[in-house]
């Protein structure tokens, strides 16, 4: 490592160091396969449109309110339903809220449900499907078809049943979706687990005597995840949909909070006349989607090696 | 025999393995008994489908659905082993290219046996094994698909030495790699045996290797032994069973002659 700190030029020194075939430490052998990724992600533009998209949405979130010109809840009745303008880029809503100001705030929202869904239901879906794969029998049994019982549901009916059972409101909506999401990942891993569990570099791990929960944790999960990562981004989208969708009902965020459906939903009454007031949080939900879809078509390019990329 | 007095390292006492029920049962061993002296190599030599894996599959305790006597250090063995097994006994894959985690660092292939049986000094271990099985220090942070078939194998004999086992279960150790890189691996082997009086049970289809490594060996076919002989009997052409000449005879190489001859030796009884 030392020999390369001394290289004085800087960048290709650091390349080199990234892309040495024998690095000669723990970290420098993950961060070089990073690079690796991150190299064969940079060469595909629409996954790094998405990429854009996300960390812009991510980054706007972070400076609300730096960025918004209002607060959110700021009304001025005098100026309702005004159309695009300087003073409102966007234009106001019926309680005269600056759209625009609405909208920077929601990402907030938008990227709260939809990181917490993902925290939720991954390591969810992550550790049912493993188990049951792995350690196949009843365990197998019972969790799949538990597993099924939940995939029988269209996903947004049973996530309207469990938030009408347990109230309206954005936390509720959260654990409604988190509920509803998990099962495909449970599916996805135990079917990555059905394929790696009889390889040999599982049963040499078994001949030195490891336990169950860590051939699990450690050996089946790490390759797991990829294909994972890619189906949770992909997933993304439809979550904020979800997520919306509840909103627009009224059983997601309540009022006055900008969540995304819900504006649309308070907009939906005046759409013939002040279309905007729906139309811009419906581009910003379809951007933002758009958004997580091509970022995770682009990462199944690079973390699975099956779809042919170069992993 | 070749008649050793060392101890007997591993006996097999009418080991049967039965796969499957009903109408798809197998009977893919029948009553296979054999005995390995401490430091000695012993050969399982047959077609594939002969069973010769599935001997060496219970035998480490990948395979616990069998019946009959394994005993390995004078110790009888149950299907389930314990750890301490483990620290005595090591398997060498025949695939390298499937046998090592593809997202694990070599580094970490070989600490892990250590974590799992929490052995005193990693980094010093990893160290001296690596350079005991021919890799440098080089090699210590690469992963599995920046190494050659032959480097593999090594890091696989290195994860499986670390645990400094008195026995190696070698399952068709070279059969994947290329000719030169079989015999590299092959003396690296032998080399490891003397060094550490370590015990091999070695399967293999390829009867120049087996009489290259082995002491002793047995002609498996169709789940049975047909024959046990030590090497010095094979070395001047005198097995008995007619299988073990057809072996021989296709060992030898492609002959459209000897093939034609060739019969298919099935299990009387």
């Amino acid at each position: 490592m030392s020999s390369q700190a001394h290289d004085l030029q800087g960048g290709a020194g650091w390349r080199a160091w990234l892309l040495s075939a024998s690095p000669v430490s723990r970290r420098q052998a993950r961060l070089g396969r990073s690079y690796i990724a991150w190299l064969s992600f940079q060469s595909n533009h629409l996954a790094m449109l998405g990429l854009g998209i996300v960390l812009a949405l991510i980054l706007v979130a972070i400076l609300a309110p730096l960025i918004a010109p209002y607060h959110p809840n700021a009304q001025i009745l005098t100026d309702r339903l005004q159309y695009f303008s300087w003073a409102h880029p966007f234009g106001t809503d019926e309680l005269g809220r600056d759209i625009f100001s609405r909208i920077i705030y929601g990402s907030r929202l938008t990227l709260y449900i939809v990181i917490l869904v993902a925290i939720i239901a991954a390591p969810l879906g992550l550790l049912v499907g493993t188990s049951a794969g792995y350690l196949g029998g009843w365990v197998d049994k019972v969790l799949m078809r538990i597993t099924d019982i939940f995939l029988a549901f269209p996903k947004l009916v049973l996530a309207l049943a469990l938030v009408s059972a347990l109230g309206p409101g954005i936390e509720n909506a959260i654990i409604a979706i988190a509920i509803t999401s998990w099962p495909p990942y449970a599916r996805i891993a135990r079917a990555e687990t059905l394929t790696i569990r009889n390889s040999d570099f599982i049963s040499a791990v078994r001949l030195q005597g490891a336990g169950r929960m860590r051939i699990i944790w450690s050996h089946i999960m790490p390759l797991c995840t990829s294909s994972l990562i890619v189906r949770v981004t992909l997933d993304m989208a439809g979550i904020i949909l979800i997520a919306a969708g509840l909103g627009f009902l009224g059983l997601g965020a309540q009022p006055p909070l900008p969540e995304w459906g819900a504006m649309i939903s308070a907009g939906r009454r005046v759409l013939l006349d002040q279309w905007w007031v729906a139309t811009v949080p419906g581009i910003a939900i379809f951007v933002v989607s758009l958004g997580f879809n091509l970022l995770g078509d682009g990462l199944r390019d690079v973390l699975d090696p099956k779809s042919g990329g170069q992993g | 025999m070749s008649g050793e007095t060392g101890r007997a390292m591993i006996e097999v006492d009418k080991l049967n393995v039965i796969f499957g029920l009903g109408a798809d049962r197998v009977h893919a061993v029948r009553d296979v008994s054999f005995r390995v002296p401490e430091g000695t190599t012993f050969g399982l030599v047959g077609e594939s489908g002969s069973g010769k894996s599935t001997v060496l599959r219970a035998l480490s305790g990948l395979n616990p659905d069998w019946s009959g006597r394994v005993a390995v250090a004078g110790q009888a063995q149950k299907p389930r082993r314990d750890k301490a097994f483990y620290k005595l006994a090591q398997m060498v894959f025949q695939d390298p290219y499937g046998s090592l985690h593809p997202r694990h660092t070599v580094d970490r292939i070989l600490m892990e046996p250590l974590a799992i049986h929490r052995l005193e000094d990693p980094e010093r271990r990893i160290e001296r094994v690596l350079g005991e099985v021919g890799l440098g220090p080089d090699f210590r942070f690469r992963y599995p698909h920046q190494l050659s078939g032959g480097q593999r194998q090594r890091v696989a004999i290195a994860r499986a030495l670390i645990l400094e086992p008195r026995i190696l279960l070698l399952d068709e150790p070279t059969s994947a790699l290329d000719v030169s890189v079989q015999a590299e691996v092959l003396n690296l082997l032998q080399r490891l045996k003397q060094e550490r009086g370590l015990t091999f049970v070695l399967v293999s289809h390829n009867l120049s290797v087996v009489a290259h490594m082995c002491d002793d060996l047995a002609v498996m076919n169709h789940g049975v032994v047909v024959e046990e002989l030590a090497v010095a009997q094979l070395k001047r052409r005198e097995p008995q069973h007619p299988y073990t000449r057809q072996l021989m005879v296709a060992s030898l190489g492609y002959d459209r002659a000897a093939v034609d001859r060739f019969e298919d030796f099935a299990r009387e009884g």
